[in-house]
């Protein structure tokens, strides 16, 4: 009877034959370390950027002076006889378009998020907030189109003194590019106020408008401004709108209506072209990209440190 | 002593309320202004474009004349492009993300890397184009080609995918690891056989939506210095190309209006593209959500 | 800042004598009955509260009492899917009414929650939030309601020094004390406390216990608690709530010493909850 009995398998001897705990170690021992290499790109990603600016950037002030291009009010690399590099004019032009799309969105996304934080219902807020994400994936060059063919058609009918390449179209496109950046970042922030404080704030009899603008917006502050900055440095950075819409004439002057260029517009402007490489137009671009990226670089470092700083602990 | 005069509260109360519901509407106007621009752009777009779209629009390369114009060339560089863009920004960033969940210990370096990447995540993606004009095209001497751009396009959207990653192995809860380890895994066995498969459906989502930002992305290709006329296909890794919102960016910039429906109804294709990869990347999300 | 001085007619009518006869009604309650969505959660609930005592709703957890109290000011409608019948009439008129508006129900009505909740905002500008948005602007008036108010949670002595600082510095006991003098700053009728000491030390809660007691003279109060001890030390009246109905309703001594249905005394002698 017992000769068909089954052979007894032992599942530990089985491990114990297949295993090979050499191998494994090793392994062991190499992932963390080809991991730290992947990560490692990253930062590796930083440095290419730093030091191709810097590199490049100090070959441009090899032949210009540092402080022509810090002060300077005329950009003319195009002249013939004697170009002239003064930034200010591209960091105006820069700043025009960032502040008509701070002018057009932070109101528009703060009261969005306001809304969808307070008073919407469950229901809208699941429908409005992909519509919301949707338009924030549309992609720069759509809004450059929107801008050229649709905003500054409509502004110059009504206006008949705007320009066709003009700041007023692409700095509100820009403007509403970033709306849901800001009210989405806002909304998030405003949300994570507890309900414990709006139930305290109604039991004293307060509004909705009271508990919002009174209790929330002051509690979620820190994580709405540090979201409007980071949207402001988004509106600093941002190409292909102004690269179609905003024209390539830098000017230092406060006119909104007539062409401008910003600091993206202008490295557009010469990669499209045909400046040689190791021209001094052709090395200005890293001057100025050097310059694009402190802004924004400054920007992202202000939000990071306003959102740490004033966080509120509830 | 009483401060408080509750008959003029009654009467305070409905300015309040007022005011209250006057402000609702603002707040309320302000939320479908949004809406309204994303239906006015969808509707512009459309009723532009949709008379350029046909079966020869796909089939043609671009021409001077508005009419024989296509995206041939155009959507088979940007298809190129995430060829290289998708593996390489996955293996990096995904790779990232364990690297900073599963094995980083609280140190300088740790920390560096993530203030790092989001320093990273906040670079205008023109600058990201003059490091891959400098680096990719010119030092390491690939050239105006799909590998070069694809490199630069995989940093750009690199910290997205690291971001996504980390949140969608972070979800994954301790007890599966612990439950691994109780059976003598190792971490790295672990992290493959569990993590990775439990965390996937997050990481897919997020790198796919990363994706999505790649294919409509313009200003680095323009930096780059790539081609928007090209009349032939392109033939590998090393092949000079254009890309779909390079060909837009063209179009749209010419003076004559006819080619603006041109460009319109290459925004729709990219448009239509993107609607389809988002729609992936939720119905991915929707229904992987949740399972442990 | 008005006194109002009433005719004493008006004060006989209105006001019984504290002494003797029975206490005017704050709350009448009939026939209430709520649903969260399908969920029967309160039970053709009938209560008659009087004013200046102080009233404590006790029974074990999932009983009602908690959404009993917040149905007092409506708060039970942040949650949406509630439903209600029935009435509840606070001085004369039905809370449930059309033209009552919540705001004005709850100016009235205050309310001290089971967690401290200050506002992440300074102790003064707690205290001042009540008032401010009631219309009240005046500085030297605001600094009075703020010091009387916190003279009423007796807690003045505790933060006068520090009315500026963030009421989060604050510890939970001392923080439930602000809550309450953020409730007394708008100089309410009745208050309702739902579980007030839950969340506290049992030093901090003698602390409101006391002032619960010192409160009454000026105000009714109506206190959710699911501690017996606390209701039967502090409460003039005690209600029991059994499955989202009142099973008794009398006075404290009798529901503690003589009760006359038999889940009371199950529930008070500690046989379930």
């Amino acid at each position: 009877m017992a000769m068909n009995e089954p052979k007894q398998v032992s599942v530990q001897d089985l491990i114990a034959q297949k295993s090979n705990r050499g191998l494994l170690a090793f392994i062991e021992k190499l992932i963390p370390k080809l991991l730290l290499a992947i990560a490692a790109v990253s930062v590796l990603t930083t440095i290419g950027i730093v030091l191709t600016l810097i590199v490049e950037t100090t070959i441009f002030f090899s032949r210009v002076s540092v402080f022509d291009f810090l002060t300077g009010t005329e950009w003319y690399p195009f002249a013939n006889s004697t170009p002239t590099y003064g930034i200010l004019p591209l960091i105006v032009g820069t700043l025009k378009i960032a502040g008509i799309a701070t002018v057009v969105a932070v109101p528009i996304g703060i009261a969005t998020a306001i809304f969808l934080s307070e008073y919407a219902s469950d229901r809208v807020r699941r429908i409005v907030k992909p519509v919301l994400e949707v338009l924030a994936g549309v992609p720069t060059i759509v809004y450059g189109y929107f801008a050229l063919t649709f905003v500054t058609p409509i502004l110059r009918s009504m206006f008949p003194e705007i320009a066709i390449f003009n700041a007023i179209s692409p700095g509100i496109v820009v403007g509403i590019m970033i709306i849901p950046m800001i009210a989405s970042l806002s909304e998030d922030a405003m949300s994570s106020v507890p309900n414990a404080m709006r139930d305290g704030a109604y039991a004293l009899g307060s509004t909705k408008l009271e508990v919002a603008l009174k209790i929330v917006l002051p509690a979620a502050l820190s994580g709405i401004v540090a979201s409007t900055v980071l949207a402001i440095s988004r509106a600093i950075g941002e190409t292909m709108i102004v690269a179609l819409a905003a024209g390539s004439t830098p000017g230092f002057n406060l006119d909104v209506t007539g062409s401008i260029q910003t600091m993206t517009a202008y490295i557009v402007q010469v990669t499209t072209g045909d400046a040689g490489y190791g021209t001094t137009i052709y090395y200005s671009i890293y001057a100025v990209g050097f310059t694009l990226f402190l802004f924004t670089l400054f920007m992202n470092m202000l939000a990071q440190f306003i959102s740490k700083r004033f966080r509120e602990e509830y | 002593m009483r401060y408080i005069n509750h008959e003029d509260v009654a009467v305070r109360t409905k300015k309040r309320l007022t005011k209250n519901l006057l402000l609702k509407g603002v707040f309320a106007a302000a939320t479908t202004f949004g809406l309204i621009v994303l239906a006015v752009l969808l509707y512009r777009i459309i009723t532009q474009g949709s008379g350029y779209l046909s079966l020869d629009f796909f089939t043609s390369f671009s021409s001077r004349i508005p009419e024989n114009s296509g995206i041939r060339a155009a959507i088979v560089g940007s298809i190129y492009l995430m060829l290289v863009v998708a593996p390489v920004s996955m293996f990096l960033g995904v790779g990232t993300a364990i690297y900073l969940e599963e094995y980083a210990t609280k140190n300088k370096f740790n920390d560096l890397i993530k203030v790092n990447i989001s320093n990273l995540a906040g670079v205008p993606s023109v600058v990201f184009g003059l490091l891959g004009l400098t680096i990719f095209v010119r030092y390491f001497d690939l050239g105006i080609s799909i590998l070069a751009a694809g490199l630069t396009m995989s940093l750009l959207i690199l910290p997205i995918i690291i971001v996504a990653s980390q949140e969608a192995i972070r979800a994954v809860p301790n007890e599966l690891r612990d439950a691994s380890f109780a059976m003598g895994a190792t971490k790295w066995q672990t992290i493959l056989r569990v993590v990775l498969p439990a965390s996937i459906p997050g990481i897919l989502t997020g790198s796919i939506l990363a994706l999505s930002r790649a294919i409509g992305e313009t200003a680095p290709l323009v930096v780059i210095g790539i081609p928007t006329i090209l009349m032939f296909m392109p033939d590998g890794l090393m092949s000079t190309f254009t890309a779909l919102p390079m060909q837009i960016y063209d179009w749209t910039k010419r003076p004559q209006v006819a080619f603006h429906d041109v460009a319109a109804a290459g925004i729709i294709v990219l448009m239509a593209l993107l609607i389809i990869m988002n729609s992936i990347a939720v119905f991915i999300r929707n229904k992987y959500q949740k399972r442990y | 800042m008005t006194t109002t001085i009433k005719p004493a007619t008006d004060v006989l009518e209105n006001k019984e004598p504290k002494v003797k006869g029975p206490k005017a009604s704050v709350y009448k309650t009939n026939q209430l009955n709520l649903w969260y969505g399908s969920n029967h959660a309160l039970k053709n609930i009938d209560l008659d509260i009087k004013e200046n005592e102080v009233t404590a709703i006790i029974g074990p957890s999932g009983c009602g009492k908690s959404t009993y109290i917040k149905t007092l000011n409506r708060m039970i409608e942040t949650i949406p899917s509630v439903k209600t019948s029935g009435e509840i009439i606070y001085r004369d008129r039905n809370i449930f009414g059309k033209d009552y508006q919540v705001e004005e129900l709850r100016t009235k009505v205050g309310m001290v929650f089971q967690k401290p909740n200050p506002f992440p905002k300074s102790i003064y500008d707690n205290i001042a939030y009540g008032p401010r948005i009631h219309g009240i602007k005046n500085k030297k008036i605001l600094d009075e309601i703020v010091e009387k108010s916190l003279r009423g949670a007796a807690i003045w002595d505790e933060v006068k020094d520090r009315l500026q600082e963030n009421a989060y510095g604050l510890s939970g006991g001392q923080q439930q004390r602000i809550c309450i003098a953020r409730c007394l700053a708008i100089e309410p009728d009745v208050i309702l406390m739902d579980e007030p000491t839950s969340a506290l030390d049992p030093i901090s809660t003698l602390k409101v216990e006391e002032l619960v007691q010192d409160l009454k003279k000026d105000y009714s109060i109506i206190i959710v608690t699911h501690n017996m001890q606390q209701a039967a030390r502090i409460s003039d009246k005690t209600a029991f709530f059994l499955n989202g109905e009142v099973v008794e309703y009398d006075e404290t001594d009798k529901i503690f010493s003589n009760p006359s249905d038999s889940r009371t005394e199950d529930y008070i002698s500690g046989r379930f909850g």
